[in-house]
């Protein structure tokens, strides 16, 4: 009998080498005379069990991992093919504490299947919610999407089905769906692993947006630091095309939707969504100023949804179990799931999918088992390079939008950076500044000048002779600092602020 | 063991191929973003002499093709080494020692950022972000990302990717 065996094919397990445990295990496997079979899945998301290698048995599918190249003789030796005994085996994975107490809805089959295989997709709900929606029309679409309570992931967390009623309801010969994948936020993964894992669900979104708001053509604006993922969402795009599912006639519905992929060249600034249309467009990265909103006037003039790739694989879920089953999920405003992604300083960072309401202190705690390098947690960076920084004191704050802002932090894409206490903050709080002086579009003042003044203005605090004098240049920091905030055009200018300044509410200390 | 690419073939530029290349992008709107990374792919570099024929493609001035190519950081101006090897400078990666382990593979490599090794063989630069977070620090060399790099493990890689050179131009023979 043939034995299946799961070896992802994704960043996290390639950057640890799992690229070349296929081959060995090939090898190995044709020596030893037992007929196998490779999938190459996408990850689950439990970066530190990766390279995680599964073997189908009649027990299930049992892990083991990390596994190198080293280990391939002997897990054949334990009969890893039969599921047995070794160091490395973990027993089937969902059983472990670390995805029993996931919630997973837009990951449901990312690491499950053959990240681009339409047929495995479809077994486990794929491409259902899409048949649904073209039973709907574009009004019951959005409604269900309202009713989900999906905000936007990618960190503006802007109602969903608001964005989409507005694109539906404008008048256009053609409108777009761009999705927004340039994931360039420090900590954040998610949009990779989705992509890389379940591909065909960020599709089905897509397709669904597109008939929703009659929109005929999708883009995948793709981050160019993501070449792996280029490949297997392409081979998706041509797997779906091939089943009907992309065309001039999705399903035979006489509805057209195609999409392709498009790829950034560098500049975090295109992850801010008319920088991005900009850049869509053939041209420099620049902001636009809004208004117009890029749902009336967005990609070459044209009514445009613009979402993350997140809310878009989200709405696949929610199309096939309905807008009041997502909406059951979460609390208060900050309704259904978060993919947070767990990296840094942490022993067991990944990704974990759940329900909003858990405590920052949970994740770090009980998901991340504390720092990787065993030191106490000082201080935890939320929501990517323009997010704040919390204390041990908020860790005990709840993950929703409104509980974040309350203590002047954000949610964001849900990266989760965890620093022991060799950091020190005033360099972090520099390092905000450079890297919004090296990263701004340069079209406004505040953000352009505003971080070059802020890396100058650290520095004097940082070297300042008497407490006076320091006091004078944290004064023209906060000045500085609420100049950008108010009057920066976009989140760039308008947020490095919050890091910097919640490094000196918590931090003071290192500022001298 | 790390996996360990061949070096990237790259042409000598010339305007001919650098304007066969291109042209799938012709109707296209908007594609001249994805003719700049097609140009850089063939040769390693955006070369100056390409710009007014691509902005003859695009009907847009060579200014503003000049503009789209300097605003990002992905596209060259000067031919790179064999391998190029960016190094995260994010956060999450600084969490993780990258500070000190840029030190050492500044020293390693006897070179700066944006700056190629005297033996042709390694262009360093700096990345934010490889999106590899919970494996950090990470480096990237041409399209493999690696995870969990250490002084002694990066010394190994480059060990590695110079024999490859080795071994090409003896193939090349």
């Amino acid at each position: 009998m043939t034995t299946r065996i799961y070896i992802p094919r994704e960043t996290t397990a390639s950057s640890l080498g799992a690229e070349l445990l296929v081959d060995a295990i090939i090898t190995e496997a044709k020596y030893r005379n037992l007929p196998i079979e490779i999938v190459r899945n996408g990850s689950r998301g439990a970066c530190f069990l990766e390279p995680l290698v599964e073997v189908e048995t009649a027990a299930g599918r049992i892990g083991y991992g990390p596994v190198q190249i080293e280990d391939i003789a002997e897990l054949f030796d334990a009969d890893f093919l039969g599921g047995g005994k070794h160091k490395l085996a973990l027993g089937n994975v969902e059983n472990l504490p670390w995805f029993k107490h996931q919630q997973r809805l837009t990951f449901a089959r990312c690491g499950l299947i053959a990240a681009t295989s339409v047929e495995e997709y479809k077994k486990l709900g794929g491409f259902t919610g899409l048949q649904n929606a073209l039973k709907k029309d574009g009004k019951a679409i959005v409604q269900e999407v309202l009713e989900s309570g999906l905000r936007g992931r990618g960190g503006a967390a802007f109602p969903t089905g608001i964005k989409w009623r507005t694109v539906m309801d404008a008048n256009a010969a053609q409108k777009y769906i761009v999705c927004n994948a340039d994931e360039g936020d420090s900590g954040t993964f998610s949009d990779r692993m989705i992509m890389e894992g379940d591909p065909l669900s960020l599709i089905e979104g897509m397709t669904i947006a597109g008939i929703a708001v009659g929109a005929t053509k999708g883009f995948v604006y793709l981050r160019s630091e993501y070449p792996l993922t280029q490949t297997i969402l392409n081979e998706a795009i041509v797997n779906a095309r091939a089943a009907g599912y992309l065309g001039n006639n999705v399903l035979g519905s006489g509805k057209a939707f195609e999409m392709e992929v498009r790829m950034g060249a560098g500049a975090y600034i295109c992850g801010e969504e008319t920088s991005l249309l900009e850049s869509l467009e053939g041209k420099r990265g620049q902001i636009r100023f809004k208004p117009p909103l890029p749902a009336l006037k967005g990609l070459f003039g044209q009514p445009t949804v613009v979402n993350n790739v997140i809310s878009l694989a989200t709405i696949p879920v929610i199309l096939e179990k309905g807008g009041k089953h997502y909406a059951n999920f979460g609390r208060g405003r900050s309704l259904g799931t978060m993919p947070f992604q767990l990296g840094g300083n942490i022993k067991h960072g990944g990704l974990v999918e759940t329900a909003f309401g858990l405590t920052l202190r949970q994740l770090i705690e009980d998901f991340g088992g504390g720092t990787a390098t065993g030191k106490p947690v000082r201080a935890v960076q939320v929501g990517g390079p323009l997010g704040a920084y919390f204390p041990d004191s908020l860790l005990d704050t709840v993950c929703d939008y409104e509980e974040f802002a309350k203590v002047g932090g954000m949610l964001g894409h849900g990266g989760v950076v965890v620093f022991d206490t060799s950091v020190n903050m005033a360099k972090m709080a520099r390092f905000s500044m450079e890297f919004c002086s090296n990263e701004s579009c340069g079209k406004c003042t505040p953000c352009r000048i505003g971080s070059v003044r802020g890396v100058e203005t650290i520095d004097k605090i940082v070297a300042a002779k008497d407490g006076k004098e320091r006091d004078k240049q944290h004064i023209i920091l906060k000045d500085l600092c609420e100049t950008m905030e108010s009057a920066s055009l976009c989140a760039m200018g308008g947020l490095t602020p919050m890091p910097v300044m919640s490094a000196v509410k918590h931090f003071k200390g290192d500022f001298q | 063991m790390m996996p360990a690419a061949s070096p990237a073939r790259l042409q000598e530029f010339t305007l001919e191929v650098a304007t066969a290349v291109v042209q799938e992008f012709k109707d296209q709107p908007g594609a001249l973003i994805s003719a700049l990374h097609k140009l850089q792919e063939t040769f390693g570099y955006v070369d100056e002499a390409a710009m007014p024929m691509l902005g003859k493609l695009f009907n847009v001035s060579r200014a503003e093709v000049h503009g789209v190519t300097s605003f990002y950081h992905d596209f060259r101006r000067s031919k790179p080494g064999r391998y190029t090897i960016r190094v995260c400078q994010a956060e999450a990666c600084q969490a993780m020692g990258s500070e000190a382990l840029t030190a050492s593979i500044k020293q390693q490599l006897g070179c700066d950022f944006h700056e190629t090794t005297a033996d042709g063989n390694f262009t360093l630069e700096k990345v934010y972000c490889l999106g590899n977070c919970a494996c950090s620090p990470n480096v990237m060399v041409d399209k493999q990302t690696y995870g969990r790099v250490t002084a002694d493990s990066f010394k190994k890689l480059t060990t590695v990717l110079a024999g490859k050179v080795s071994s090409s131009k003896e193939g090349s023979k």
